[in-house]
């Protein structure tokens, strides 16, 4: 698993990278109450704000982490936010996307420096 | 993220307690307060619902208003001068809630006054209460002696075990009825409980010595059925029950007609009545009263699952057109589990059921205007 320094984490799924929030972001945040997710199929560079998350306390973007193609999207944060706060790293996922260069997963923190990051 | 220090900031006396209870502590009115506790917002909601909350409320403002003249009657025709409410009227034990209004016809405060037999006890909001009290002392020391309260501190438990819960301490409250209030021994302390609150639940405010304040306020936590409560969850509690925020749905340019607290101005300061205006801003008030206001504050259930928060512009049509009306405080309600906003629009769009559209980031989503409470009160009459 890799991390960015917003808080998302990546993990590589075959040719696909899924991502998310993490653990600690989705404690910062609170409880979250909805999730605007972008259509699949949508090109996106990097810092794109891709997804809005709602909160009890407030609106936060999710940024694009890499340039790349968005090809899924978590449909089931529509009806249940929730699952955020639940279990972020697992079904709380927000897309999968497809990255040109997958080296530039390379320049991202790994679980170490993240927990380094955010101590 | 980072927790606050809170150097600059002032400290309840119940401070540590919030501190040792695993609190999230923000900056508040100048105060350091509970935002949260380790429920979280969205479950010390419900448990507020289901059993009962205990909000830490003491950095609002407590003062009394003590008649030179010993007739509390004449604290009352003095304090009438300020505000468009009848309280002459209010009995011994009684509480009411009152509104300051400024020469413009726009409100400084909203506020709770108490007739405790020789005096009336006031409770005003933290954030508007120095503004409040010189405000108080300008204008009413002629007939009363105006007493900040700095040596108490101020409880609210609410909820539907509310009741028992204090009961055990104190068998007497059990028998208080809505908005009333009384001088109650707590384990050996003077307190002044009154049966209301601001969460749309039946329940008691408590007012309880400083140094006192912190052995009752565990007492109470530690009945099985008593949680902590912080600032999160007092707001959504207070946004389903329908009830104002000071700053955000009221300020000084707002009239309490375009507020919609018509009732809390009684017959007789009205047009007609028997101490007609004598208020500041009677002028705009009354006025208002007899003819309408422009825009008037409604309740505001949008239609899909984004909620939309203080700031929102609403509009008429899904495209074009100019704005008429805006958000002024919006959540998620976690009991009515959809989200709710309150906010202000014209007249002409103010009915039940009008549809309109809230800008969200751009995008127009639909919003209808709604009755409030969004979810029933349930206060013990």
């Amino acid at each position: 698993m890799k991390y960015t320094e917003e808080h998302e984490w990546l993990r590589v799924e075959g040719d696909l990278v899924v991502v998310g929030i993490s653990d600690h972001a989705s404690e910062q945040l609170g409880d979250i109450v909805f999730v605007e997710l972008p259509e699949a199929e949508t090109t996106v560079a990097k810092d794109d704000e891709v997804v809005v998350i709602e909160s009890v306390k407030a609106a936060s973007d999710i940024l694009a982490p890499l340039d790349g193609e968005i090809v899924e999207v978590n449909e089931a944060l529509a009806d249940n936010p929730a699952l955020v706060n639940e279990d972020p790293t697992g079904d709380g996922w927000f897309f999968k996307m497809k990255i040109e260069d997958m080296s530039a997963l390379d320049d991202l923190m790994d679980e170490a420096a993240y927990k380094e990051f955010i101590a | 993220m980072a927790d606050t220090t809170g150097a600059d900031l002032k400290q309840t006396v119940l401070n540590a307690l919030h501190r040792d209870m695993g609190a999230k502590m923000v900056p508040f009115a100048g105060y350091d307060m509970p935002v949260q506790y380790k429920l979280g917002v969205m479950q010390e909601h419900l448990h507020t619902r289901a059993k009962a909350g205990l909000f830490d409320v003491s950095h609002m403002g407590q003062v009394i208003l003590r008649p030179k003249s010993g007739d509390v009657a004449d604290a009352a025709l003095a304090l009438e001068t300020l505000v468009p409410v009848a309280l002459l009227e209010l009995k011994e034990g009684r509480q009411r809630y009152a509104l300051f209004t400024n020469d413009a016809g726009g409100i400084d405060d909203d506020l709770m006054v108490a007739n405790r037999g020789d005096h009336l006890f006031v409770v005003v909001n933290a954030a508007c209460k120095d503004a409040d009290i010189a405000h108080m002392q300008a204008n009413l020391s002629d007939t009363c002696d105006v007493t900040p309260i700095t040596d108490r501190a101020l409880i609210a438990l609410q909820g539907p075990e509310a009741e028992r819960a204090l009961a055990v301490l104190a068998p007497a409250v059990a028998e208080m009825k809505f908005m009333d209030v009384a001088t109650v021994d707590i384990m050996g302390a003077d307190c002044w409980v009154s049966r209301s609150g601001y969460s749309g639940e039946d329940g008691y405010e408590v007012s309880i010595p400083n140094d006192r304040a912190e052995e009752i306020t565990r007492a109470l936590i530690a009945d099985e059925a008593v949680e902590l409560i912080g600032l999160g969850a007092r707001d959504s509690l207070r946004l389903e029950a329908g009830l104002c925020l000071y700053g955000n749905d009221l300020d000084p340019t707002t009239s309490p007609v375009e507020a919609n607290l018509n009732w809390a101005m009684q017959k007789a300061r009205r047009a007609g009545g028997a101490r007609e205006g004598g208020f500041p801003g009677a002028e705009r008030i009354l006025k208002e009263l007899a003819d309408g206001p422009s825009r008037l504050r409604v309740g505001l259930l949008p239609e899909g699952r984004a909620p939309m928060r203080a700031g929102v512009e609403l509009f008429a049509e899904e495209e074009g057109g100019a704005p008429i009306g805006t958000v002024t405080s919006g959540a998620f309600g976690p009991s009515i589990e959809r989200p709710m906003a309150m906010g202000y629009v014209a007249t002409s769009h103010s009915a039940t059921g009008t549809r309109l559209f809230g800008e969200v980031r751009g995008k127009r989503l639909p919003v209808t205007v709604a009755d409030m409470p969004f979810r029933a009160a349930t206060y013990k009459r």
